[in-house]
């Protein structure tokens, strides 16, 4: 198997009292499309943080491999008003990049008409799809995306992970993706790592979907919404996200729940099919 | 002779300002200003300690921004005081030592006045040499580590994520903030350099696209309130240092002016 591009190991971070990180290990190899997937304050941004270097970790090591270049996309980034900067000089950011080049990027991304606005001018979907333009001027082994559709309408969104798959293949890269859009993910990725302090579980899209710990991160509501199976949870978060009781399992998925979880999914779908 | 010195005063004061332009720029970005304010107060405590170790004033009051600017980095690592609080704490505290060593200092008469507002007038040779070698050694850093320093401002997470060294920047950075408000206080003051910082910084902005056009403009603006404040004081007989900070502040407000001006006949 080829070395990780990056990988945390045992990764432990308290803010003060509050463990926002517990032994969390994820290793990222060349070409995988990792999509980290958990609620609001789950410490997802924070690990991400810890595994780029900007946030040191009370114990464990983040391996970082030689030479590795990693093309950031945060969230949302807002650049002051303070600051002036076109969109051409926000792309030379890091290193120097000439106007045709900052023009054949933008152009792929479809926002070649901004290339000399002001960065605090555009709309959310236009900063994104400039922050991808970086990216590909960048050419990195690994694209890391916090949410990167936050901020941007339901129809933008779908044109951005379009966009997003279209450079993925380009650049041939790694992906590590933070995402709230749960069956948009679904659709693209090789591996979903749930997590909400500690990896929950994690696998291929199907696996997941038919862990309990996915059900009950997300809610009864939100999870059948996009025809997710349901079935029993054997462990549950307080709302600071501790696990309550019946933690001592591994988290790595539970093939025993399989079978009782397609039992059930035949039971909500008939129920809804009653409903109708 | 006359024009000697203000020959001396002006040179000073350009060096100084096309130093602070890019300084300055930085400063209003990272909102650093109440840091610049901090050290300032802490140069004082530098003046009490050189006059009672008995080295040059000026190295007493680089040195002491220096200690100051490396507490303050440790200070900033915890959590549990804002830094706003560890900022201000440091500022009044160096200050009222400063106070108190002078009390200290025997047989000599401090100007207190002019450590505060500056004495630009009184500006000789060897501060020009301080100004120029320190001024060229603080900018040929700022230029080296533009880029980066400007990507960690940007963004930090997009700094660290392309390997940037986030927090030996931050640290690089409020040294040489720190060497170049030392060099200032002699010229403009303790209670004026921030605004010698921040204001011409601030009028560039209105003009700006990008930010190496707000650095520079800041250089410009910066020289053009010396030559503007060093005249008003010259044939007005006002104090040079708060004439400068006048002048500067009358460039904010012409400028602000112009530019809303010119967007409201765009607009029109």
């Amino acid at each position: 198997m080829t070395a990780p591009l990056i990988e945390g190991r045992d990764l432990v971070l308290s803010f003060g009292n509050e463990r926002v990180l517990d032994q969390v290990s994820l290793a990222i190899h060349p070409g995988e499309i990792i999509t980290l997937i958990g609620p609001n304050g789950a410490g997802k941004s924070t690990l991400v943080k810890t595994l780029l270097g900007l946030q040191k970790a009370d114990s464990g090591e983040v391996v970082r491999k030689r030479g590795l270049t990693i093309g950031y996309v945060p969230q949302k980034l807002a650049i002051d008003q303070v600051l002036p900067m076109t969109v051409k000089r926000f792309l030379s950011l890091t290193r120097s990049v000439s106007r045709a080049d900052c023009e054949g990027v933008l152009a792929q991304v479809g926002a070649g008409h901004v290339i000399d606005a002001q960065m605090s001018q555009l709309s959310g979907g236009e900063t994104q799809r400039v922050m991808l333009a970086r990216t590909l001027l960048l050419r990195p082994h690994l694209l890391v995306l916090d949410e990167p559709t936050q901020g941007v309408d339901v129809s933008g969104q779908a044109e951005l992970y379009r966009l997003i798959d279209e450079i993925r293949r380009e650049l041939d890269c790694a992906v590590l993706m933070i995402s709230h859009d749960l069956h948009l993910v679904m659709a693209k990725t090789d591996q979903v790592v749930c997590f909400n302090r500690h990896v929950c579980c994690s696998g291929i899209p199907e696996t997941v979907r038919q862990h309990p710990e996915y059900r009950s991160l997300f809610g009864v509501r939100e999870a059948d919404a996009i025809g997710i199976y349901h079935h029993e949870h054997d462990h549950e978060h307080d709302l600071s996200g501790h696990v309550v009781g019946g933690c001592g399992h591994d988290h790595s998925h539970d093939h025993g729940h399989h079978h009782h979880a397609d039992d059930h999914n035949k039971a909500v779908k008939e129920g809804a099919g009653t409903n109708q | 002779m006359m024009d000697d010195f203000l020959f001396r005063a002006v040179l000073g004061g350009v060096l100084l300002a096309v130093v602070c332009g890019p300084f300055g720029a930085f400063i209003v970005w990272r909102r650093m200003a109440f840091f610049g304010d901090m050290l300032a107060h802490t140069a004082l405590l530098g003046v009490a300690l050189g006059l009672l170790i008995g080295v040059d004033v000026r190295i007493g009051m680089i040195a002491t921004c220096l200690a100051v600017a490396l507490i303050l980095a440790y200070g900033q690592r915890q959590s549990r005081i804002g830094s706003d609080t560890v900022l201000g704490m440091l500022a009044h505290s160096t200050l009222a030592l400063g106070m108190v060593a002078l009390a200290f200092v025997q047989g000599v008469a401090v100007d207190l006045m002019a450590y505060l507002f500056g004495d630009i007038l009184a500006v000789n040779t060897g501060d020009i040499l301080l100004l120029a070698v320190g001024g060229a050694f603080a900018l040929g850093i700022l230029a080296w580590m533009w880029r980066p320093l400007l990507a960690l401002t940007v963004s930090p997470e997009i700094a660290a994520a392309e390997s940037i060294p986030v927090e030996r920047l931050r640290l690089i950075f409020m040294l040489l903030m720190a060497l170049v408000i030392g060099m200032a206080i002699k010229i403009v003051g303790v209670l004026l350099i921030t605004a010698l910082l921040i204001v011409p910084a601030a009028s560039a902005r209105f003009f700006a696209r990008t930010p190496e056009q707000m650095a520079i403009g800041a250089g410009l603006f910066g020289a053009a309130s010396v030559l503007a404040g060093i005249a008003l004081s010259w044939h007005v007989d006002t104090p040079a240092g708060p004439s400068i900070v006048i002048s500067a502040a009358a460039i904010f407000v012409a400028s602000g002016i112009v530019m809303s001006a010119k967007r409201h006949f765009a607009g029109s």
